[in-house]
């Protein structure tokens, strides 16, 4: 493929690049904004902290749901979440398996947002238990009461799914790790983090046999944790869409479900990749051209996210049932008419402007339009969440959802918990992958000379 | 006879020098060879003749593993505390297919990670070669060959002068 263009630029040496990366948290560059970003994130898990001791002293009532919308910002927050940390798996995997070179300025840190992201989500479902102290009554143990989890319900799939697609990223986000922190090791000239990488690296020295083996392991699991993705996040829209409740019964589910967790991880996969770039000077690892292709790829999964709003009201009308119809004239101009509309504007508006090369090159324009469909994709899953449940079949079991405060502290309470060890991770071990950019820019350079 | 060698190692500045030095000690009835790369080289392992390993093999291993688990322990669920709920099948496979499918795909991906680490040989957290004076280069921008003491054909003195002889930039003889 002699007419494909470089997507990093050839005039860097290899040595150069272990350098720079190793060095981030070898001599980090950026100590007070670090500190100060770490401070804000701090406060944040604080809230937290302060909000599930209140929950657990009082309970889900403090929490502004009731009968008949029973679940509302756990739930929501907990899909939320989970669809973030998809696009992280994705990048690094799919892409990988695809052979896609300009995932290799992206994967680390997108597989690290995945890592945190998911654990943000699956605090929520046992959050929201109510008697959250028995969550191991999920797990398959021989209890002195003989009682066993009931596997037929998706609530019970929910923890293997999410157990298994944390462990599974996390295995995989080390494998590749491994030979950086080897690198990082051999950089290191402090006892502290001699003794620190030299553990974590597990004696890695780079022989041709370990690599053989490594790559064929990496290759293998990446082609495993892409239908994991898929089935996580089908698994998720299943405890929607195995209900009887308007709005949710819907064959659109899966895949509407894992293009929006595509979509909104994208999104945050920008953020963070702009954010990264300035904050460490990394503009010739992390160069426009990713933010473009990164801005191509959030407006393909936006207009496919977008199919699926259109499939949801075309699902409805085409059904002719009276609750459905109810329930999609309650979304355009109910009570919480501005979540759908929000949802549409913040998703999509915007994300227009991604056609323009211009637009998609420039750092803070898709820095902008990627909180724009953060918040979209929040407005949405509140929409399918709430005004499917405000009203169902019986006209008795009308009623409304207002968050309390507890809901909201909850909720930014968990953006701390995501920042808190991301930002430690930044600190700790190289946030862009060095030896698969040291590899692609080798290839590149080859090509350069024999065209 | 000195202290016991692990073996020699000669340092290159690109893959190509590198590959073009393993086929030269191939050719020169070197059998005994290992390489050390800062990433992995593509046909590498077709000049070192190293045997195609055998994780998907585990991983199926895995896979197998996985999925009995999960379907095992369903069914035993099932029929152990069986609950009638609006008269569906107790042993609904339809059901039991999402947690089969997640073990499943847990199981694999462990095995083949724990398996690729266990064949591997790591954790090992010292060994030979981090000895030799400018290895800690193999992780940054350095193309390594090693020469085992135990090859047949192994002789400190020949071995380093071959190695010297296919454009090195520099050798070594690495203790045990």
């Amino acid at each position: 493929m002699s007419d494909r263009s470089n997507i990093l630029p050839t005039r860097q040496t290899m040595g150069g690049i272990a350098d720079q990366l190793t060095g981030i948290p070898l001599h980090f560059p950026v100590e007070r904004r670090w500190l100060i970003a770490m401070m804000f994130a701090s406060a944040l898990l604080l809230m937290l902290m302060v909000s599930v001791v209140e929950l657990f002293t009082r309970g889900v009532g403090i929490w502004g749901i009731n009968i008949p919308v029973n679940w509302a910002f756990a739930i929501h927050n907990y899909v939320w979440w989970l669809g973030i940390g998809h696009a992280g798996t994705l990048i690094s995997a799919l892409l990988l398996l695809t052979g896609s070179e300009w995932r290799n300025s992206l994967n680390r840190f997108a597989e690290t947002m995945t890592l945190f992201a998911v654990v943000c989500a699956g605090i929520y479902p046992i959050l929201h238990l109510g008697r959250p102290w028995y969550v191991y009554w999920m797990f398959p143990y021989p209890a002195t009461m003989g009682v066993w989890p009931q596997f037929r319900s998706p609530l019970e799939w929910d923890i293997w799914a999410v157990l298994t697609y944390l462990t599974v990223s996390l295995a995989f986000w080390y494998t590749g790790l491994i030979p950086d922190l080897a690198a990082a090791r051999d950089r290191a000239t402090r006892r502290g983090w001699q003794i620190f990488f030299g553990i974590t690296a597990l004696g890695w020295r780079g022989s041709a046999r370990h690599w053989l083996r490594w790559s064929q392991a990496y290759r293998l699991t990446a082609a495993l944790a892409v239908p994991l993705v898929v089935s996580v996040h089908s698994e998720v829209s299943l405890l929607f869409a195995v209900g009887q409740i308007p709005g949710w019964h819907s064959t659109i589910f899966p895949p509407y479900f894992v293009l929006g967790a595509a979509f909104s991880g994208f999104a945050v996969v920008s953020v963070i990749a702009v954010s990264l770039r300035s904050w460490f000077g990394l503009g010739n690892l992390v160069t426009d051209d990713h933010l473009d292709v990164l801005g191509k790829v959030l407006l393909a999964t936006g207009l496919m996210t977008g199919y699926g709003y259109v499939f949801e009201v075309f699902d409805a009308v085409y059904s002719g049932e009276g609750n459905e119809l109810q329930t999609l004239a309650d979304r355009f101009t109910g009570a919480y008419a501005w979540t759908y509309w929000g949802a549409v504007i913040f998703n999509f508006i915007p994300l227009q402007t991604l056609w323009w090369r211009t637009v998609r090159r420039t750092g803070w324009r898709l820095l902008l339009i990627s909180v724009s469909v953060v918040i979209g994709m929040w407005l949405e899953r509140y929409m399918i969440l709430v005004t499917s449940l405000y009203r169902d079949f019986l006209v008795s079991s009308w009623s409304h959802f207002t968050p309390t405060f507890w809901d909201w502290s909850t909720y930014f309470g968990t953006i701390g918990l995501f920042l808190v060890p991301f930002l430690i991770a930044i600190r700790l071990v190289p946030m862009i992958s060095i030896f698969e950019t040291k590899e692609l820019l080798h290839e590149e350079k080859e090509e350069e000379q024999h065209g | 006879m000195a202290e016991p060698l692990y073996g020699a190692l000669a340092e290159f500045g690109s893959p190509e020098d590198l590959l073009a030095a393993t086929r030269k000690a191939r050719a020169a009835g070197y059998r005994n060879l290992d390489a050390f790369t800062p990433f992995p080289i593509e046909g590498l392992e077709r000049i070192l003749r190293l045997p195609r390993p055998a994780i998907s093999l585990v991983g199926l291993g895995g896979t197998i593993a996985g999925a009995g688990t999960a379907l095992i322990m369903q069914f035993f669920v099932n029929y152990d505390y069986p609950l009638n709920v609006g008269g569906r099948p107790i042993y609904a496979i339809s059901a039991f297919a999402v947690v089969t499918f997640e073990l499943t795909i847990l199981f694999s991906a462990l095995a083949m990670l724990v398996g690729m680490l266990w064949q591997n040989g790591l954790p090992r957290l010292n060994y030979p070669v981090f000895d030799a004076a400018r290895f800690h280069r193999a992780s940054k921008d350095r193309f390594f060959l090693c020469v085992s003491a135990e090859d047949a054909k192994f002789s400190a003195s020949e071995t380093l002068a071959f190695l010297s002889g296919t454009g090195a930039l520099s050798v070594e003889l690495v203790p045990r």
